[in-house]
């Protein structure tokens, strides 16, 4: 990695430390810091019963994933039964606001193999010296998903690839998620990695913040990345520190924006269809 | 046409810096010799070559550019997006069951794969992947197998074509087309089927399916023989593919290739055997490999992976026989699609029973058939990652749901994306012909790399 590189996502790393220490309210219940600015964020504490009990029917209470974990992760927040800000909604619903809560940390055990890789890799960075990487383990649905700091990916890829008890030999991919609710770490950088010698499939997780989508690229561990890193960059505006060659992949070269953001409009016109006129899909009303 | 263009007026909107040096050769056919006469004037062997994207050997809209000295590759490089229409984004804007019909698009060779990548994940996601129904997933296994015989006979079927075999090419879409009837009987369409679906698969089996299906079965074991025979042992296309798109078990596993690429190494990697879903550890098959790590190994894989989906379709018709009336779809009645689809004399899809059903006899029903329809079922917050052994390697759906109806993101990890990075390492060093030769064994589908 080059050195500016390295300095900026490191500057980038303290201030999404800075930004977790202050989510982690989110942990103990009730107190809440963080006021929101614009009235996306969530108000109350996701575990409080009064937003599960005001929930209608035919809606899932948010899920209690199994396996010990204890705490929940917010990203956003929903507004109305169905989506439709304004007078669109005449269900009375309007008003309604829940949470967005995605499964968060959780505690030991965690089952299976998942205790191993956690030991194996927590160990084997003690020992190349590398700080504080892993920021928690979510269990979910039977898969692991290592949240990891940005400033050391590259070492625990490495980690994950070379060390034969974990042996990650396989990086099935890296996809992109956008949270921008989710704030100071808007960006996610998802990554699946196989192990064909011991049979585990392992996620490892980075956020960044909007602000600073900087990620170390893993392509000097994981050649396969290459292409996938590109995909994300062009479609998230993540910027892969060290890439070889971090330009669009499937728009033009000289697109506007990034496609898959959550604030980038699908587009589209209406369509006439047997009489009737048929909005474009994301001007249609929404029942998300 | 012929124009040997200067770079101030080739191309307005690229940068000065774009051009190197050297002349610019649109050639448009017909017109070699003033290539060649244009090129003689310049001492220079080195020739940078633009294949495509629209060029029949590459697969769709593969876009190639060569670096050649003389008949040598020196580099290859790949432009890839000319067929990128958005499905990932398109599906965040439809409901969970409508993704369904956006991924079937999305590689159109193995539609029923990318549906069950998709269906997989929604269902982890779900919490139901015990409670499909036996029929469901027996009915998967046996689409997802002739989709495997059908995508590998368009595999060796262009590859024959793409090195001059124009009969391998018309007997393979000969056979392809006796996959797709059964496709279009099962299902009603050709492709696109949109046919598995998170929860189950959309309709039962009609009469007479099995029947065909074993039809299908007979006849295809006189004529697989065929390619053998055709193929195997001659010595044309053994020369053409013997040693050519060459890459060993490291390479695979660095550059991330899966499938017939990877097991060409002698690796007997198959997320059938490895990591067994939807019982496919109870049916009995072989995984096949091979020990030369070229295109030749990986056309002779997908041959005899043909032989083993066969006796997978067998062995799933047998259980089929014995399902009759089934269900096919899970019992929650918040998440099953409630109709069994049948079309009426108007040519619209319609159920009478089913109306018959929620207008008179059940407001439950009705209800159910209302918000299923209109807003679709919710989905617990969370991400899962589905993985299918597709013809052409590991194929895996991340879905992320943030507790809506609506995908809050799947993205696709698509075989071909990832195999067609080889391209480079497979090609570099040999000569043009066999570019396309490596191209071919790697078996792109450029609807499913771009998306």
């Amino acid at each position: 990695m080059t050195a500016p590189a390295d300095d900026s996502s490191e500057r980038g790393h303290s201030e999404a430390e800075r930004r977790l220490h202050e989510r982690t309210r989110s942990d103990d219940a009730g107190t809440s810091p963080d006021e929101p600015e614009t009235g996306t964020t969530p108000r109350g504490p996701e575990r409080d019963l009064g937003v599960r009990e005001q929930m209608p029917e035919n809606t899932v209470a948010p899920v209690d994933p199994g396996g010990g974990a204890a705490t929940f992760e917010v990203v956003g927040v929903r507004e109305g039964m169905f989506g439709v800000d304004g007078t669109g909604d005449t269900s009375g619903y309007g008003g309604l606001r829940r949470p967005v809560v995605m499964p968060g940390a959780t505690q030991r055990p965690f089952g299976g193999w998942f205790d191993e890789v956690a030991d194996q890799l927590a160990s084997g960075l003690r020992q190349t010296g590398t700080g504080d990487v892993v920021e928690r383990v979510v269990v979910d649905r039977g898969e692991m998903t290592v949240h990891v700091r940005r400033g050391h990916l590259l070492a625990t890829v490495r980690q994950l690839r070379d060390d034969a008890a974990l042996r990650f030999e396989f990086c099935s991919g890296v996809s992109g998620v956008h949270y921008p609710g989710d704030r100071g770490r808007e960006l996610h950088a998802v990554y699946h990695l196989l192990s064909m010698t011991h049979n585990r499939r392992l996620r490892l997780e980075v956020s960044v913040p909007d602000a600073d989508p900087h990620i170390p690229s893993v392509v000097s561990v994981y050649p396969t990345a290459d292409w996938h890193e590109r995909e994300t960059y062009d479609f998230f505006g993540i910027i892969f520190d060290g890439h070889p060659a971090l330009t669009r992949i499937m728009m033009p070269d000289d697109w506007p924006g990034h496609p898959q953001r959550k604030d980038y409009p699908l587009g589209g016109i209406p369509v006439e269809y047997k009489g009737a006129t048929i909005p474009p899909p994301d001007t249609r009303r929404a029942y998300s | 046409m012929t124009s040997t263009q200067d770079a101030e007026r080739a191309d307005p909107y690229a940068q000065q810096s774009d051009y190197r040096s050297g002349p610019v050769f649109t050639v448009t056919g017909q017109d070699w010799d003033s290539v060649v006469s244009g090129a003689a004037e310049h001492d220079s062997e080195r020739v940078v070559v633009n294949m495509g994207p629209q060029h029949p050997s590459t697969h769709g809209v593969l876009r190639l550019i060569l670096e050649l000295e003389g008949e040598t590759v020196t580099e290859a490089r790949c432009g890839i997006g000319y067929l990128h229409t958005g499905i990932e984004k398109n599906m965040e804007y439809r409901n969970w069951v409508q993704g369904t019909t956006f991924c079937t698009r999305m590689d159109y060779l193995a539609p029923f794969h990318y549906e069950a990548a998709y269906a997989r994940g929604v269902e982890r996601l779900l919490g139901i992947e015990a409670d499909i129904p036996d029929k469901a997933l027996v009915m998967r296994v046996l689409l997802m197998e002739l989709n495997r015989i059908s995508s590998h006979l368009v595999a060796i079927a262009t590859g024959g074509m793409e090195i001059g075999a124009l009969t391998v090419m018309t007997i393979g879409f000969r056979e392809r087309e006796l996959v797709l009837d059964l496709f279009e009987l099962v299902t009603g369409l050709r492709m696109n089927h949109a046919f598995i679906r998170p929860g189950g698969v959309a309709q039962d089996l009609p009469p007479g399916a099995l029947e065909s299906i074993r039809e299908f079965v007979k006849l295809m074991k006189r004529r697989l023989p065929e390619y053998a025979a055709f193929c195997n042992a001659n010595p044309v296309f053994k020369g053409r593919l013997g040693g050519v798109g060459h890459l060993d078990l490291a390479g695979c596993l660095a550059l991330g290739a899966t499938g017939p690429v990877l097991r060409a190494t002698g690796y007997p990697w198959d997320l059938r055997r490895t990591q067994p879903y939807w019982g496919y550890d109870s049916y009995d098959f072989d995984v096949v490999t091979w020990d030369t790590a070229d295109s030749y190994g990986r056309f002779r894989i997908r041959l005899e992976e043909m032989w083993q989906s066969l006796r997978i379709v067998e062995q799933s018709a047998d259980r089929l026989a014995e399902l009759e009336g089934a269900p096919v779809i899970v019992a929650d009645k918040k998440i099953a699609w409630p109709a069994q689809l049948a079309v009426g004399s108007d040519g619209m899809g319609n159920s009478l029973d089913h109306i018959k059903h929620i207008m008179g006899e059940s407001m439950e029903a009705l209800i159910h058939h209302f918000k299923l329809v209109t807003e679709g079922f919710r989905v617990p917050a969370g991400q899962a990652y589905g993985t299918v052994e597709s013809p052409r390697g590991e194929l895996a759906c991340h879905v992320v749901s943030d507790g809506g109806t609506r995908p809050y993101r799947a993205h696709f990890r698509d075989p071909s994306f990832v195999n067609l990075q080889c391209t480079s390492v497979m090609s570099e060093g040999g000569q043009v012909a066999d570019v396309i030769v490596a191209v071919a064994s790697i078996d792109p589908v450029m609807g499913g790399v771009d998306r």
